[in-house]
């Protein structure tokens, strides 16, 4: 593979989140790499949606401290975690139902727009070389998840699959440099599974995007990612490459099972 | 058959962008642009002008606004008549206090106040949602409509907050005549159709149509909730502002706060509801709908049944169908009618086959 794994640019210390007397985290600490492929497993429960949460500023952690591209914080607006390149995609599908395909992901590309709601009653000059301008960027993101045929349709209209898709066009139209996937792959078949996850390789590969993805099938996730960390009641239990997470009792104790 | 865009290929982002993409429709635009302009001024008389199509035309730019902020951003709001009331008496106020000022100017800077008070009107928005947003929103209602009945500065101290419209010049020309008026009135609302229209297929209707749809997603991708909110609470309001005021000067001529009711509210709610929520088509087709019904059914009373019925008892008839039929149309298309129209010439695409 061409890309290579760099520095830390996300680094989460002693994250702990709780809402009421629920503890959703405790004490996390686990970091990320430029360009690398980061998978956050474990049961039901867990945590990992939190931690998502966390990372784009949706949930703001009572403890702990996030280090992002050498900048430190506690919290933040999830627009901010916009702004500053981090984009994801949900695991019940968040598109926005009443909008096209084109719409949707157009609308992935918000913060690049510099033109305000005057230009637009105009949609003259400049508004207009903008839309077109983003259009371009849009297209080649539609030709890159190969959605060509579908991009005027009504979001409510598709399959759950390409739903799916779309999502993940919408969060790479933000060009972001760190992209969190919560299940990607969650209710898809083998197929899907496949496209998806040459996908998310080759948003890795082509545009260097660093990936944090949660995901539940085991042969994905030991297959495409570089690192795992392993979260069980909102604690974490393991972190490493695929292999030594495998093979770490305390991991198959609380997660991948034994056979018997 | 006829109704059909192959052979009609798109070169550029540009000729894709278009309003009307497919060529019959911009056919079919220009002759209705046509009619509206040349046509009627020749064949429709005073009556229809003054009491029929000017007031369509207005309501249909107040159903536009309500549009924009409940069809497109997914905010529910009962307050258009109270930002109506505002454009109005500001327009009012504007030419009445300072000499010499144009009432087009006029015109928007009423819209403007309109926009004000609507932003103020929205803020519970940034908190709560949907009906709970409605009711909230009645607080406008209610105390717009008293604080221009109490104080007697926003209609020049007249009895009861009464206000007469003051004549309508632009350059030197009245406009005067009920033709005049209606051609006015087609021309603003013609312009501020085709803004919301751009508004709506550009980033700023992504947006407000991002927060309708999944405001947390919205907020993930970096749309700034409330200021798309207020945002649309503003113009929204400015769209009710206007219309408020051309349903002053271009229609009544007199107004007074208690016209601007929660009635009138309603009624702008019901023809978006009926015409299309989420539809700028939507928006004249509804108004159409609620002006124009309950003038076909008298006629048609009038005509038909109208020797044998005692008239009391024909026009409660009247009120009875009218409501039947929304009820009706709700029930084949709750999406309202521009959905049924644009079901059509999905039909009509393929016809005469099936699929």
């Amino acid at each position: 593979m061409a890309r290579e794994i760099g520095e830390v640019i996300l680094d989460l210390q002693n994250i702990s989140l709780r809402f009421g007397g629920v503890k959703a985290l405790t004490d996390i600490s686990f970091n990320v790499r430029e360009h690398e492929i980061r998978a956050i497993i474990g049961p039901n429960g867990a945590g990992k949606s939190s931690m998502l949460n966390v990372i784009n500023g949706v949930y703001h952690p009572q403890e702990g401290t996030i280090i992002f591209r050498g900048e430190k914080r506690r919290e933040m607006e999830p627009h901010m975690a916009a702004s500053q390149g981090i984009a994801r995609t949900f695991q019940n599908i968040a598109l926005f139902k009443g909008m096209t395909v084109l719409d949707n992901i157009m609308t992935g590309r918000n913060l690049m727009m510099k033109t305000n709601f005057l230009h637009h009653a105009l949609f003259w000059g400049k508004a207009q070389r903008e839309e077109i301008e983003h259009r371009k960027k849009v297209e080649e993101v539609i030709d890159f998840l190969e959605i060509q045929s579908i991009r005027k349709t009504p979001v409510g209209r598709l399959p759950y699959g390409l739903q799916k898709r779309v999502e993940l066009a919408r969060a790479l139209a933000a060009e972001p440099s760190l992209l969190l996937l919560d299940e990607p792959m969650a209710g898809m078949n083998v197929e899907e599974k496949q496209d998806m996850c040459r996908f998310v390789l080759d948003v890795n590969d082509q545009f260097g995007t660093t990936i944090v993805l949660i995901e539940h099938d085991m042969g994905v996730v030991m297959d495409i990612s570089d690192r795992v960390v392993v979260l069980d009641y909102g604690k974490k239990i393991g972190d490493g490459a695929p292999d030594e997470v495998k093979n770490d009792p305390k991991v198959i104790e609380a997660y991948l099972g034994t056979s018997h | 058959m006829f109704y059909r865009e192959a052979g009609q290929f798109k070169a550029s982002y540009q000729e894709d962008q278009q309003i009307f993409p497919i060529r019959q429709d911009r056919i079919g635009f220009w002759v209705a642009m046509a009619f509206l302009f040349l046509a009627v001024p020749m064949i429709a008389n005073q009556y229809w002008l003054q009491a029929i199509l000017t007031p369509v035309l207005i309501f249909s730019l107040a159903a536009l606004g309500l549009n924009i902020l409940t069809g497109y951003a997914g905010q529910l709001s009962l307050g258009s008549a109270a930002f109506m009331a505002v454009g109005a008496f500001g327009t009012y106020n504007f030419m009445l206090r300072i000499d010499g000022m144009p009432f087009l100017v006029a015109l928007v800077l009423g819209g403007l106040c309109a926009a004000a008070v609507g932003i103020l009107f929205g803020l519970p928005s940034l908190r709560i949602k949907g009906f709970y947003l409605a009711v909230a929103t009645l607080a406008a209602q209610f105390f717009i409509v008293w604080v221009l009945v109490k104080f007697g500065w926003f209609s020049n101290y007249s009895t009861s907050g009464v206000i007469t419209a003051q004549q309508v010049e632009i350059f030197g020309f009245a406009f005067d005549t009920p033709l005049l008026k209606y051609l006015l009135t087609l021309v603003i609302v013609c312009v501020f159709a085709l803004f919301a229209k751009n508004m709506v297929r550009s980033a700023t209707g992504r947006k407000w149509m991002a927060v309708r749809d999944m405001d947390v997603a919205a907020e993930v991708i970096g749309i700034r909730l409330m200021g798309t909110k207020l945002q649309a609470f503003a113009i929204s309001s400015f769209y009710c502002g206007v219309a408020g005021a051309l349903y002053a000067y271009m229609y009544l001529g007199t107004v007074e706060p208690e016209g601007f009711n929660l009635d009138l509210s309603f009624r702008i709610l019901f023809m978006i509801i009926i015409g299309g929520v989420g539809s700028i088509l939507g928006s004249f087709i509804g108004a159409a709908f609620i002006v124009l019904l309950p003038v076909f059914l008298n006629v048609v009373m009038h005509t038909s049944i109208g020797a044998f019925v005692p008239p009391n008892i024909a026009a409660n008839l009247e009120l009875i169908i009218f409501g039947g039929l929304i009820v009706f149309f709700l029930i084949v298309e709750p999406h309202g009618l521009a959905r049924l129209w644009q079901l059509a010439k999905e039909k009509l695409r393929i016809w005469p086959f099936p699929h």
